[in-house]
């Protein structure tokens, strides 16, 4: 496939590993890196690409996966939403077992008689209301910059055909208030930042800015294993020469100015507001609700659920795993207590979840 | 989440919608939030059913050029 498989040339990246080598030795000291986005976890993992590296550099996994940070108390109400008489409930796959209080999940519910409906695009949530004017149907609005623009045009399309029995519950986060705030922790000292490529298809350079002016270097990089292993290498060539700016090496999909009509559909249904995130706390500004005009579509708007009192599972560490304060091999719960077929927390559930992905590439290497 | 695929566009219709062609297996996607011009023949970044960015076609094959070329005469 075109776009996909010169990125996978070996040549092309041991080329780029040779090249990284010699930047790193001429750096000297430990070098940390943040992959934020659960992709390039993925990627990172299932091409081997930690392991090549040379030893003063570390990668460390970030809070880059949308089901991962949704707080217990978001997925609490999911299933409170997904449980009401005569809706159907429609959610991207990942979400579906993911553990709320109690150990009860989407997957167990639909098991006992909800409807809930996988999708792979929001449109075809309008579509199931359009289908069911007897019921409710409620999208689980969840995802960064990348998708939150699908599930606004969802709205809008929505709102364009009179559709009334459709709502959305809406979780969506933004990445650089995340950024903001790991910057700031002081447990962690991140040198650079591999930033996502597909958020960043929607936000451009503009949003981190902040990266350099903190003084740490920031390269919008894409998923093939060339693209990290380049990634990495600008990330460097930044440090080595101390001149931090925000690159692209993700040139092909990321343009500076980002994608500005998504921008501005996403803008028309939603405002910034304070979110929780799993393992992070509330960021201010860093979720998004819905503004007065699209009101009408807000599930917690016109659904009302019973007070609830959420309570994480105890000795899951997915919240300092997400800070990338801890790997998942120093979980106690990690390969024991949670694996795939049984997760205990989020970063386990999701196919892009950090434990998943050590899981299922880097065992060997723990 | 934020996985997303290069694809080939092969029909659009009226409604905005098309369909495209992802390492063989075709999809439906929707172009309302793409911010420039796309035709039949041109390659799209999809996420979740929407296209979301037309790949630029020339600068990608331009810098991997540069790239390979960086690479065979090891000054990189």
């Amino acid at each position: 496939m075109k776009y996909i498989d010169e990125y996978r040339n070996p040549e092309l990246v041991r080329g780029l590993l040779d090249a990284v080598s010699i930047l790193a030795a001429g750096i000297g000291r430990e070098v940390s890196l943040m992959e934020i986005c659960g992709t390039h976890t993925h990627a990172i993992g299932r091409y081997g690409i930690r392991r090549l590296l040379p030893k003063n550099l570390r990668l460390i996994s970030g809070p880059g996966c949308p089901v991962c940070v949704t707080s217990i108390a978001d997925v609490d109400r999911a299933l409170l939403l997904a449980g009401l008489p005569d809706v159907i409930f429609a959610t991207f796959g990942d979400m579906l077992r993911v553990p709320g209080t109690g150990g009860e999940s989407l997957q167990r519910l639909r098991a006992s008689g909800a409807d809930i409906r996988i999708i792979s695009s929001a449109a075809d949530a309008v579509r199931f209301a359009l289908e069911n004017p007897a019921k409710q149907v409620v999208l689980m609005g969840i995802g960064f910059e990348t998708t939150t623009p699908t599930v606004a045009a969802a709205v809008l399309s929505a709102k364009r055909k009179g559709v009334g029995n459709f709502s959305v519950f809406s979780v969506h986060k933004t990445v650089p208030q995340a950024i903001r705030a790991l910057i700031e922790d002081p447990e962690l000292r991140i040198d650079g930042f591999i930033c996502p490529g597909h958020v960043s298809v929607i936000t451009g350079v503009e949003a981190y800015r902040m990266i350099p002016q903190a003084g740490r270097a920031a390269v919008i990089t894409g998923f093939e294993p060339a693209d990290v292993m380049e990634g990495i290498l600008m990330i460097l060539r930044q440090i080595l020469e101390g001149r931090y700016e925000v690159a692209i090496q993700y040139i092909r999909g990321v343009k500076e100015q980002g994608n500005a009509r998504a921008r501005e559909i996403m803008a028309k249904v939603f405002e910034p507001g304070d979110a929780e995130w799993r393992g992070l706390g509330v960021i201010p500004g860093s979720g998004l609700r819905f503004r007065r005009e699209y009101e009408g579509f807000d599930a917690l708007d016109r659904f009302v659920l019973p007070q609830i009192h959420s309570v994480e599972f105890r000795g899951c560490r997915c919240g300092e795993i997400l800070r990338g304060v801890m790997a998942p091999a120093e979980c106690h719960l990690f390969m024991k207590a949670c694996t795939p077929t049984n997760p205990v927390g989020p970063c386990m559930v999701s196919g892009e979840g950090t434990c998943a992905a050590y899981y299922k590439y880097e065992r060997s290497g723990q | 989440m934020c996985i997303a695929f290069p694809g080939r566009i092969l029909t659009i219709d009226q409604d905005n919608f098309a369909v495209i062609d992802i390492s063989g297996t075709r999809r439906e996607v929707s172009l309302d939030i793409v911010d420039e011009p796309v035709a039949v023949g041109d390659y799209v970044i999809c996420h979740a059913g929407y296209a979301i960015q037309r790949i630029d076609e020339e600068l990608a094959q331009e810098k991997l050029a540069f790239l390979k070329e960086l690479i065979d005469h090891e000054i990189y």
